[in-house]
């Protein structure tokens, strides 16, 4: 294993102090593993946590401030965080207009957040939460854990800040996170394993001809492999799967998300690809992103994430932001 | 069984989980991602500390302890699912000084209860339930019986480890390895396998103070 790092035990620690030096906007609890605007919750506004397992950078940390999220906290990696994080990030973001909290559907972090809403309770903070479940790779969703929470959560971390950001209820804000859910479907494919800094070893084993199809956020195998495929037949795989479980029409916002080891080049070239796949199909990319969002460490390989717009969620897209992940209009 | 007692079978944990730990997480690279052995070494480790740091006087505060420090510290699946089976064990034990092998045989049913309901889990869906419950049901009825504590640990730790191989041929049905499918088939799951050597460390450790 060769990795840019002090040692296994410090990288989630190490990469937190590198993000309190390269943004004064952020207030970095590194001790606590958690991540704040600085400045403190401005009232009437509701507060947004999101938080999970470290490793999946920029998300959630780097899409904290104004227009998305208000906090997040940083699990060790691939490891949700703990409730104590998450009523700690809860009460620092608590204007008094409620909380939500943003879930990305994986066990761990479900059940870490549902004893942190029994303790902001307790404290007597109304807090809402969102599971967001959007990858189509999970078919049999009544025979396990349901579908992973993976590229969908960008879209509704951002979508929800802007409504937050307008002063909205907390009850809408819930809202427009869960339609933003139920309108997003996302597919991975892997090309490498990720390497885990502590296991010190590929996660699993892929040969040089073969790929992994429908693949999480945290080197865990997809449900098939495939021999290696030109770029073009790869994301006719991704869109097909994706195109069945809720068929393209309309506009749509679109991202090719990198794992961490793929190169813009090779992105764009998806990109081309699955715009081609979008026109042929009726559709319209209204909007888009093409870059590395939501992450597996050094994986190579790329997801897409598509999400059905109205002209509110585009309005609300178009929205200012401004943090270390996403920033524009401001 | 007094506090000291409990203590020792934690701290055995500790040691357990800290030599397993490559192994744990090996199991886990299989069928999940990873971290298996990662995060309960480092979540004993802090329970160790805490005992340490901690005055606990019944054999309830140390598995109170060992619970809460858990849910604190360890992070995914494991985490909550572990903290909440040590703090129901801790609420059944009550404040009782010392405690026999029946009121141990109730700790153990409500710490899998409190499994199987934070979890959703059912025994056959491949997780640590499919260790614990056969185990609990062994040990219950080995006590019932009027077993020594060595055959009732046998039974319990022989049951637990007829569980957690039991796990190889199921497909899961709950967690990461969920997502695999039929592929998660021919693996052990990492959480039955930790739950029996946690079992383990009990026999072993009051086979050690017996003597």
């Amino acid at each position: 294993m060769k990795k840019l790092i002090n040692s296994p035990d410090t990288v989630v620690t190490d990469a937190l102090a590198g993000m309190a030096a390269a943004h004064p906007s952020l207030a970095v609890d590194v001790e606590n593993k958690v991540i704040v605007r600085a400045g403190g919750p401005r009232p009437g506004k509701v507060g947004l946590v999101s938080g999970g397992g470290s490793g999946h950078e920029p998300l959630h940390g780097g899409f904290v401030g104004y227009g998305m999220l208000d906090a997040a906290c940083a699990g060790e990696v691939f490891t949700s965080p703990v409730p104590d994080q998450m009523l700690l990030a809860t009460k620092a973001v608590n204007g008094g207009a409620g909380v939500l909290h943003i879930v990305k559907n994986y066990t761990g972090d479900v059940l870490n957040f549902q004893l942190a809403d029994e303790l902001a309770d307790d404290e007597g903070i109304e807090v809402a939460s969102v599971v967001v479940n959007d990858d189509v790779a999970v078919q049999d969703s009544l025979y396990t854990a349901g579908r992973r929470g993976v590229g969908g959560c960008v879209f509704v971390e951002k979508i929800a800040g802007a409504l937050a950001e307008r002063n909205a209820s907390l009850a809408e804000v819930a809202a427009v996170a869960a339609e933003v859910n139920e309108r997003t479907r996302s597919f991975g494919v892997a090309l490498t394993s990720c390497t885990v800094p502590a296991a010190g070893k590929p996660t699993f084993e892929l040969s040089e001809q073969e790929i992994e199809l429908g693949i999480g956020i945290h080197g865990e195998p997809g449900r098939t492999r495939a021999p290696l495929q030109p770029a073009s037949v790869i994301v006719e795989i991704v869109m097909d799967a994706i195109n069945a479980d809720l068929p393209l029409a309309g506009d749509l916002l679109v991202m090719v998300n990198g794992m961490g080891g793929t190169p813009l080049i090779e992105l764009y070239g998806a990109f081309g690809e699955v715009s081609r796949y979008v026109c042929g199909h009726g559709a319209r990319i209204a909007r888009n992103l093409v870059g590395n969002y939501i992450t597996s460490l050094d994986m190579q390989g790329f997801s897409v994430t598509v999400c059905h717009m109205t002209n509110t969620l585009t309005d609300l897209w178009d929205s200012p932001v401004d943090t270390p992940g996403l920033r524009w209009g401001r | 069984m007094d506090a000291e007692f409990f203590r020792a079978w934690i701290t055995e944990i500790a040691a357990v989980v800290e030599a397993q730990r490559d192994h744990l997480t090996q199991l886990d690279s299989a069928i999940g991602d990873a971290d298996h052995g990662i995060n309960l070494a480092r979540g004993f480790s802090a329970v160790r500390a805490a005992l340490a740091a901690a005055d606990t006087a019944t054999p309830g505060s140390v598995l109170l302890l060992t619970g809460s420090t858990l849910i604190s510290k360890v992070g995914g699946a494991s985490g909550p699912l572990y903290g909440t089976a040590f703090r129901r064990a801790a609420k059944a034990l009550g404040d009782a000084p010392e405690v026999e092998l029946p009121a141990v045989a109730a700790a153990l049913a409500a710490a899998l209860e409190g499994v199987k309901r934070l979890g959703a889990a059912s025994e056959g869906d491949k997780t640590m339930v499919d260790a614990l419950a056969p185990a609990v049901a062994a040990f219950g009825k080995a006590v019932s019986d009027g077993a020594a504590a060595p055959a009732a640990l046998a039974a319990l730790t022989d049951a637990a480890d007829a569980g957690a191989h039991g796990t190889i041929e199921l497909q899961a049905r709950k967690g990461r390895a969920s997502y695999l499918g039929p592929r998660s088939v021919g693996h052990e799951d990492p959480g039955a396998a930790s739950a029996a050597l946690m079992l383990h460390a009990l026999r072993d450790v009051a086979a050690r103070l017996a003597r």
